[in-house]
């Protein structure tokens, strides 16, 4: 039950004290789980970082969920993803509470207007950082424009587009292997 | 019935956005124009404040889309959607994870799955991009007329200061305050 309990107050506070999501988590990862419970070692936590980016869901969730795991079992990892969730329902409930009723206010309306273009440019940022990882060739180049090309011109679910790269990946790595 | 619809909703893109957070957004775009539970200008919105806010930026959606559906029980339902495939996934690949990530078909598919996720968060960027730097009633004949022309700057500015060495280690709170007071002070959305 302890351990439980320990879990979940770790992870709540990781997800209290982090602003920006899954890369901005690990730092306090770090520090919270490898050096102060020893619950993970710092290779581990690497690999659990690289699996989380490839596996569907938000990444501090789904390293959450191994650690919590690899600590206590299935209800391990339930315990740490809704420890590090609860901060989140909390904060984003009381905000959303309040600006139900202030968003009409002129100021707020600014504020979001101008917040607007500090989101737009910190995402492009992003897709700069991650496109430099993930296009590693030329096939790659490819995957990426069709798939931009078709979100920003067509109404055709994201999901389609997952499900095609990931046979498109196949096949064109099994082309790969056989050309050889 | 509601609550479960949002669970549904909320659990398919927890299932196929690979990626993190960011890679939520264009579902929550899809989702906008299916539903017509928000609109673009409120997701961008959503975006600012889940960014801005502590926690995984693809719980802080779930939530806020949540809560502006159908109040705290919404919350719930939409976060617990959200998490419990991932839940489930990381589960079953702990159970297996030698042979995951030798698995020559994973390896494979991921290989086509990175540029493509990169793709949908591009085309997400640029949405944002276009409700924050053209006027509401834009169209492509009269472009030049409808640039709000101090966004652009502010952009250019914000672009520059989040790329020099020195000051892009800054949190994004830093940045986003700054645009806030910056939309305040010059009446931004007026413009």
């Amino acid at each position: 039950m302890k351990k439980y309990w320990q879990l979940f107050i770790t992870f709540a506070r990781i997800g209290l004290f982090t602003i920006g999501g899954g890369y901005a988590m690990l730092p306090m990862m770090q520090s919270e789980l490898v050096e102060r419970h020893g619950w993970a070692t710092e290779q581990e936590m690497m690999d659990y970082y690289a699996l989380a980016q490839c596996t569907p869901g938000a990444i501090a969730v789904n390293v959450s969920t191994f650690i919590g795991y690899k600590i206590a079992g299935v209800a391990g990892g339930v315990i740490a993803t809704l420890g590090l969730v609860f901060p989140s329902l909390v904060i984003i409930i009381a905000i959303a509470a309040v600006l139900g009723n202030v968003s009409e206010l002129p100021a707020v309306k600014n504020a979001f207007a101008g917040i607007r273009v500090g989101v737009a440019v910190l995402m492009i940022n992003s897709v700069v950082k991650l496109a430099k990882a993930a296009i590693v060739d030329w096939k790659a180049v490819i995957i990426f424009a069709a798939v931009f090309g078709g979100a920003v011109f067509t109404s055709v679910s994201p999901m389609i587009y997952i499900v095609a790269a990931g046979i498109a990946g196949i096949l064109l790595k099994a082309w790969e292997v056989k050309a050889k | 019935m509601m609550l479960l619809r949002l669970f549904w909703e909320f659990f398919k893109i927890g299932l196929f956005a690979v990626g993190g957070g960011m890679a939520t957004i264009p579902f929550l775009y899809d989702l906008s124009d299916r539903t017509g539970w928000f609109t673009h200008t409120q997701l961008a919105d959503m975006i600012a404040i889940s960014e801005s806010t502590p926690g995984p930026i693809g719980v802080n959606m779930a939530t806020y889309v949540g809560y502006e559906m159908s109040g705290i029980p919404g919350s719930i339902f939409t976060t617990l959607g959200f998490v419990a495939p991932s839940i489930i996934i990381i589960i079953i690949v702990s159970l297996f994870l030698q042979k995951f990530r030798e698995n020559r078909y994973v390896e494979s598919a991921f290989y086509g799955l990175r540029p493509a996720s990169s793709g949908l968060i591009a085309s997400a960027a640029l949405s944002v991009a276009i409700v924050a730097l053209l006027a509401e009633d834009w169209s492509f004949a009269a472009l030049p007329g409808c640039i709000r022309w101090p966004a652009v700057a502010l952009a250019v500015f914000l672009f520059i200061v989040t790329n020099l060495k020195k000051t892009k280690k800054w949190h994004p709170i830093v940045f986003l305050g700054f645009s806030a007071v910056v939309g305040i002070v010059f009446g931004f959305a007026g413009a």
